[in-house]
C-alpha cells in the first residue's frame, strides 16, 4: 500500500505499525515526533497504531536553528 | 558573583545569560565548539521533517545532548498561529521539555513578527502548559499583552533577524525592561560583543543570538567574545554607571599642583 511520508509517496507493507515505520527509518529511540493525518501521535501509541493506505504521516526531528 | 546572580527562567536557574542558536554552522562539531566557547546553557533548535531518503544521518542532539543543555525549540518559518502551535506541540512530543520559542513571521523580507498571531499562539500554548518565550517587536504594548497571556519571558528584537545592526531602539527596550515582571531577553539583531554588552547594560536579563556567532569569520572566537560581552554588560549594569555630564570633571586632584 502507499502512504504519504513527509510529503513523498512511499510504498510500505500493509498494516505496518508506526513503530516499525520509525524503526525502518533508523529513528527508533530517537527524539522524533510523528503526526498521523494531522494528529500528533503519542510515543506509547506507535506499536499499536497500524497505517492504512493513503495515510499522511509526518516525522520531524530537531535541526540547527536560531 | 558565583551563584548570586543566576538567570531564572521557567523555574530553573542558569549561570549564563547568553542563549545561542544552532543554525548556520559548518557542521555539528563546530556547533558544539561554539556553544562551549559561548558558555550558553540554553540552545535553540528548529523542528523540521526528517529526510526520509537519508534518515540515518547524524542528529544535532547527538552533539548537543538534552542531558547537558536546555533545549529551546523554535517555530521559525511559521507564518500563522496555527502553524506555530502545531510545531510547538510536535517539539514537545519529541521529548525535550515544555520550553518553546514562539516565532510567527509576518513579513518575508524583514522577518518581523506578526504580533497578533504571536499573541494568539502564545495564549493557546500557555494554556497547554508550555513555557512560552515569544519573539516580538520592541513594542512595549505588544510585550505587555504577551506577559498578560502568561508568557514566561518576552523576547523583543534589537534589530531584524540576522541583520547585525545592533540595538536600534534602546529607549523602547528600557521601557519594556521597566514594565516587565518576566525576564526580558533580546532576541535578534546583535552583531558584535559590544551589542551584547549594551543589551545587558540596559538591564535585559539575557540575550539570544545565532548569526552573530555562526556568521563570524571565526565563530569560536566570536562565541567567546559574546560570553565576555554578556558578562561585562551584566556587571556594568549591576555596578551602576555614572551619570552623563556635558562638561569635564577632573579625575586628578587640584591640590598639590606645582606653581
Amino acid at each position: 500500500m502507499e502512504i504519504r511520508l513527509n510529503g513523498e509517496t512511499r510504498a510500505v507493507e500493509d498494516g505496518l505499525s508506526v513503530a516499525d515505520l520509525v524503526a525502518s527509518l533508523g529513528l527508533g529511540g530517537r527524539r522524533v515526533a510523528v503526526e498521523l493525518n494531522r494528529e500528533i501521535l503519542a510515543r506509547e501509541d506507535y506499536p499499536a497504531t497500524r497505517l492504512s493506505a493513503g495515510d499522511v504521516v509526518e516525522v520531524v526531528q530537531f535541526v540547527g536553528g536560531g | 558573583m558565583d551563584g548570586e546572580d543566576d538567570f531564572e527562567l521557567g523555574g530553573r536557574r542558569y549561570r549564563s545569560r547568553l542563549i545561542v542558536g544552532t543554525g548556520k554552522y559548518a557542521d555539528f562539531a563546530e556547533t558544539r565548539r561554539a556553544i562551549d566557547a559561548s558558555g550558553a546553557e540554553i540552545v535553540t533548535v528548529a523542528v523540521r521533517r526528517v529526510n526520509v531518503t537519508d534518515p540515518g544521518r547524524e542528529n544535532l542532539l547527538d552533539h548537543v545532548p538534552p542531558e547537558i543543555f536546555t533545549i529551546l525549540p523554535n517555530t521559525a518559518g511559521c507564518y500563522t498561529a496555527e502553524e506555530a502551535i502545531r510545531t510547538a506541540r510536535l517539539a514537545r512530543e519529541a521529548g525535550v521539555g515544555n520550553l518553546v520559542k514562539i516565532e510567527v513571521i509576518g513579513d518575508e523580507k524583514t522577518l518581523f513578527p506578526d504580533v497578533p498571531a504571536t499573541i494568539e499562539a502564545s495564549r493557546v500554548l500557555v494554556k497547554e502548559g508550555f513555557l512560552v518565550l515569544p519573539y516580538v517587536t520592541d513594542d512595549p504594548v505588544a510585550c505587555r499583552r504577551l506577559e498578560d497571556v502568561g508568557c514566561a519571558a518576552v523576547m523583543p528584537l534589537a534589530a531584524p533577524i540576522g541583520s547585525g545592526l545592533g540595538i536600534r531602539n534602546p529607549y523602547n527596550l528600557k521601557i519594556i525592561i521597566e514594565q516587565s515582571r518576566v525576564p526580558v531577553i533580546v532576541d535578534a539583531g546583535v552583531g558584535c560583543a559590544s551589542d551584547a554588552a549594551r543589551a545587558l547594560e540596559l538591564g535585559c536579563d539575557a540575550v539570544l543570538m545565532n548569526t552573530a556567532i555562526a556568521g563570524a569569520r571565526d565563530p569560536i572566537l566570536m562565541a567567546e567574545a559574546m560570553r565576555l560581552g554578556v558578562e561585562a554588560g551584566r556587571r556594568s549594569f549591576l555596578a551602576g554607571r555614572i551619570p552623563r555630564k556635558l562638561h569635564a570633571s577632573a579625575s586628578s586632584p587640584i591640590e598639590g599642583m606645582l606653581d
